[in-house]
């Protein structure tokens, strides 16, 4: 086994402990530290049981301990992020993966901008809906320039966090954003539904697209949303592609649907396995980088 | 002399059944008519409300803000309503609304998901309007269930409660059970309730509620609205009249205004049709009647199996986009059987 890159992650909630099951996983990364602000916390308790470093005296740990980890997720709160972490992780040079809606560094998705995020020191994985979907219009928008795109995402109500449903507009607006600024939409809309049903169903991302030109083959769009949906599956295996590109009442419609890979979050929560995904992948990318400056990699 | 305040919602849940194309004209000549025959509201917008008009249920002929400024032109004693959904709507829309002269705003959750209208709510109430918390598809919770929804509702600050059967799949005795419950989880709120007529029941189920203690009922002018439409507001008003309940309005005129405005615009049939039976019987959101109908001409499959394969699914309101995973499903299957 070839060098690894140690990665920290704040925060020992149910995310922040999917993260670390994920790490483990990663022939790039090595899981180091796991950090909170409560003693009592499960998830410290789990991961030291797994043999890992725990500290409960926040951020302050890591700059007490500045090796322990070069990459850092932050999966505390937005406030925590902007006030505390990013500020404390950008002086102490580590790169930060910042999976709170802060957006305090750029938002980023693996498939569509990441390469160009290389250099940054702090990005953000905009919303679970934006992981799931920016790709999907992005693709589309390769083949056909979109002057509107939508969104209709539906999880099961279990799965919403508290932080997700007392700021929906938030997640909301960002989630259109990304829709735009990365999928490459002139406008975007973006509707979420929680759907309670038991048993729970896994997310579901129906897409619209308003071509600006009505000169394009369906079957080109088609080509291009399998193209992204199967480099998307090499890192959430439960990203499927429901509804293949159609046109339906005049509108390029196609749906996805994620199950997660249940590795601390149940298997229904989709919406939170590609958020995790999505942020191992991104620390899987700067690693590589990383071992390949130093001439540790292949 | 026991009072009941009736809520009018041609022109909100009327513009699911009109495919969004209300323009400020019409909306203007209604308001005028509702204010003029007494109603105590008059909802506004597109059918999902404000921020509402999105592919997935179809798109506004006119903006919210056109719409809004028309109605709000016309009414001098009826308050200006608007819908929010959170999720959809966000409190930029409310903004606007309230700038555009609504007086009343309507927060809708699906019924176990009041807390992601918090927010909302709290907005509504800064901005110095009456706020409803509204819960939709009541038929998918129990009463006791729907009492801690609406006991979090009055936590956020909401003036009162409505109940809404968005499917019209609740008999009286469903309506009158959750009445109760609520009351007695927030007996200083009022308590309204919505609903449709898919089983027949649209005047029925309100006079339940109102046996039961609500003090606020909705209704559509000739019953035009989601599905086969909502309780029929000239109806209702009538009903309640002969109850000797006073509603502040003149049924008479309602029924007028309903003869001269709606009746014209009504483009499809509001009787009980056996899809609205199929719908109710299901439990479907009422919005889907049409598109449901629609995909089943086109596509061939039949509406009954697109109905009760949504009802399998256990869509909510605004799941429309279910109905195409659906047909394509069951022509691909058609197609595998033939081979």
């Amino acid at each position: 086994m070839g060098n690894r890159i140690k990665v920290g992650i704040i925060g020992p909630g149910n995310i922040g402990t999917d993260l670390m099951y994920k790490v483990m996983r990663s022939r790039f990364l090595e899981m180091s530290v796991m950090i909170g602000i409560d003693p009592n916390s499960p998830g410290l308790k789990r991961a030291a049981g797994l043999g890992f470093q725990t500290s409960s005296d926040g951020i302050e740990y890591l700059v007490q301990h500045p090796d322990l980890a070069e990459i850092v997720f932050d999966a505390t709160t937005a406030k925590a992020h902007l006030h505390v972490n990013a500020p404390t992780l950008a002086r102490l040079g580590k790169i930060a993966i910042d999976l709170t809606p802060a957006a305090v560094g750029k938002i980023a998705t693996p498939m569509v901008n990441m390469k160009d995020c290389l250099n940054e020191k702090n990005v953000n994985l905009i919303t679970c809906g934006g992981q799931a979907t920016t790709p999907i219009v992005y693709a589309i928008s390769r083949a056909v320039p979109l002057e509107y795109a939508e969104v209709v995402t539906t999880v099961a109500s279990d799965s919403a966090g508290p932080g997700t449903r007392a700021n929906i507009d938030e997640y909301t607006r960002t989630t259109a954003e990304a829709l735009r600024l990365l999928g490459g939409a002139d406008r975007a809309k973006v509707m979420t539904i929680f759907n309670p049903a038991k048993p729970q169903m896994p997310m579901r991302n129906t897409i619209f697209g308003i071509p600006k030109t009505w000169d394009f083959r369906i079957e080109d769009v088609c080509a291009s949303v399998r193209e992204m949906v199967d480099r998307i599956r090499e890192y959430v295996p439960g990203y499927q592609l429901t509804v293949p590109p159609v046109i339906d009442r005049g509108i390029i419609t196609t749906t996805v649907t994620v199950e997660g890979q249940g590795d601390f979050l149940p298997k229904y929560a989709g919406n939170l396995d590609i958020e995790t995904s999505s942020a191992v992948k991104m620390a899987e990318m700067f690693a590589e980088k990383l071992l390949r400056e130093r001439g540790e990699l292949a | 002399m026991r009072k009941v305040k009736l809520i009018d919602t041609t022109l909100r849940d009327g513009s699911h059944a009109m495919h969004y194309q209300y323009t400020p004209e019409q909306v203007y000549n209604i308001s005028k008519a509702l204010d003029e025959a007494g109603v105590y509201a008059v909802d506004v917008g597109h059918g999902a409300g404000v921020g509402g008009s999105v592919l997935q249920y179809g798109l506004s002929k006119h903006s919210d803000e056109e719409l809004l400024t028309a109605a709000a032109a016309a009414l001098k004693r009826a308050k200006l309503c608007v819908l929010l959904v959170p999720g959809l709507g966000t409190m930029e829309d409310l903004k606007l609304a309230h700038r555009c002269g609504a007086t009343m705003v309507r927060v809708a959750v699906h019924c176990t998901e009041v807390d992601i209208g918090a927010q909302h709510i709290r907005l509504g109430k800064e901005l110095g309007m009456e706020v409803a918390s509204f819960h939709m598809m009541t038929h998918m919770t129990t009463p006791e269930a729907l009492a801690e929804q609406a006991r979090m509702a009055a936590s956020y600050g909401a003036d009162m409660i409505y109940i809404a059967d968005s499917s019209g799949a609740m008999l009286p005795y469903d309506v009158e059970a959750r009445v109760r419950a609520v009351q007695q989880a927030v007996p200083h709120l009022p308590i309204g309730v919505h609903c449709h007529n898919n089983l027949g029941l649209g005047i029925a189920n309100p006079l339940a509620a109102v046996d039961a203690g609500a003090e606020f009922i909705d209704g559509a002018l000739e019953g035009w609205g989601a599905g086969c439409g909502n309780t029929s507001t000239q109806n209702i008003a009538a009903v309640l009249a002969k109850a000797g309940i006073d509603t502040g309005a003149d049924w008479y005129k309602l029924a007028e205004a309903g003869q001269k405005y709606v009746r014209p615009l009504v483009n499809h049939s509001l009787e009980v049709t056996n899809e609205a039976l199929v719908l109710g019987i299901a439990g479907i959101y009422s919005s889907f009647y049409l598109r449901v109908l629609e995909a089943s001409e086109k596509s061939g499959v039949p509406a009954r199996y697109i109905f009760e394969e949504l009802g399998k699914r256990k869509v909510v309101g605004g799941q429309e986009d279910v109905i195409l995973d659906v047909v394509l499903e069951y022509q691909a299957q058609a197609k595998k059987e033939q081979q």
